[in-house]
């Protein structure tokens, strides 16, 4: 029997050393992502004591500001800043129940075992702790994966993945509660960019540390034929009036609680103390009673 | 060598076993001895990479 651990989408060493190569210049998106997490944290209306952030791109990208923390750890797969730690988001070496914090900033797309890693999360929280994330979602990149698709079924027998696979925002409702996370809220954003050319945007995302990490990618160089064609494709499909192509980012937010007696909770079946034909002032219809018109 | 943040060296435990670790601020290692793996510190930072753990 296989389990979730046994399946290998992305080459986890591979993710590290294209965090090793981020330069400032491209975090744009993170930086974005970032402020929003900031932002909801605005509108909760409690303050974080011990608070911890996953992904922190190193030094290279400022870490998640807010009045309402007051102690800021981080982790990062990577070179990290003071006071944090190195680890692999897989395997998080944190204790149960010790945060009232944990953030993610687009570092959790790259995980092969996400409902694993949302689970330990979660653990880490003490009751009533919250886990704010962002992680990217399937319309990614959506042009380029196309344009890439093509030019390789043009000129090649069959495609290889090139674009990695994301999420996909309906199922994280359901992974947030299977992770044990109460009172989930899920809501996503497309933020569009444009480029000059796909070679600019290869080369953004090579320095965002978000290139191919997939475990089963061509390690072979397809050759410039290859990425002229692609390149084509992209500029007649997907490009603005003013001759620039855009690209597509979907950040999928998640927001959830790690339980606590004092949440909200749906009433037992069959303890309404009034009835529902009240409400709405209209006459009950018992069941196996047909409606008169 | 700088010191690890006692704030951190309370949430940290060891990603193999989630077990505790004890801090050998001398030798800059958090030790577990459950999984008998030494994890190094580096600039005050922990390595709780299993990969990157000395074997006791």
């Amino acid at each position: 029997m296989s389990s979730a651990t046994d399946i290998h989408i992305f080459d986890r060493k591979a993710a590290a050393l294209k965090r090793a190569r981020i330069k400032k210049d491209h975090l744009f998106l993170f930086d974005w992502a970032q402020k929003q997490i900031a932002e909801r944290l605005d509108v909760v209306n409690r303050d974080f004591d011990l608070a911890l952030q996953l992904g922190t791109r190193g030094d290279q990208a400022p870490l998640l500001s807010s009045p309402k923390i007051k102690t800021l750890l981080s982790l990062d797969t990577n070179a990290d800043s003071t006071p944090g730690t190195i680890a692999d988001e897989e395997m998080l070496p944190l204790e149960t129940s010790s945060l009232d914090l944990v953030t993610s900033a687009l570092n959790l797309h790259s995980i092969n075992d996400l409902p694993g890693t949302l689970i330990q999360i979660r653990r880490a929280l003490k009751a009533d702790g919250l886990f704010v994330g962002a992680l990217l979602g399937g319309e990614t990149l959506h042009e380029l994966r196309d344009s890439l698709a093509q030019a390789e079924l043009k000129l090649k027998d069959g495609m290889s993945p090139r674009v990695f696979p994301f999420a996909d925002k309906q199922q994280m409702g359901a992974l947030m509660q299977r992770a044990g996370f109460a009172l989930p809220v899920i809501d996503s954003e497309i933020i569009t960019v444009t480029y000059e050319n796909i070679f600019k945007l290869m080369h953004d995302l090579r320095f965002m540390g978000e290139s191919n990490i997939i475990a089963e990618r061509s390690r072979t160089n397809p050759g410039k034929d290859f990425f002229m064609e692609a390149a084509r494709h992209y500029a007649q499909n997907y490009s603005e009036p003013d001759g620039r192509i855009r690209a597509s980012f979907e950040v999928i937010f998640l927001l959830g609680w790690a339980p606590h007696e004092s949440q909200q909770k749906p009433l037992a079946p069959g303890s309404a103390q009034k009835k529902l034909a009240d409400a709405l002032r209209t006459d009950e219809i018992k069941t196996g009673e047909k409606a008169t018109p | 060598m700088s010191a690890v943040d006692p704030k951190l060296l309370e949430i940290l435990v060891c990603p193999l076993t989630k077990g505790p670790l004890d801090y050998d601020a001398k030798a800059g290692e958090l030790i577990s001895k459950q999984a008998g793996l030494a994890y190094p510190i580096r600039d005050g930072i922990p390595i709780m990479l299993v990969d990157e753990a000395r074997k006791l």
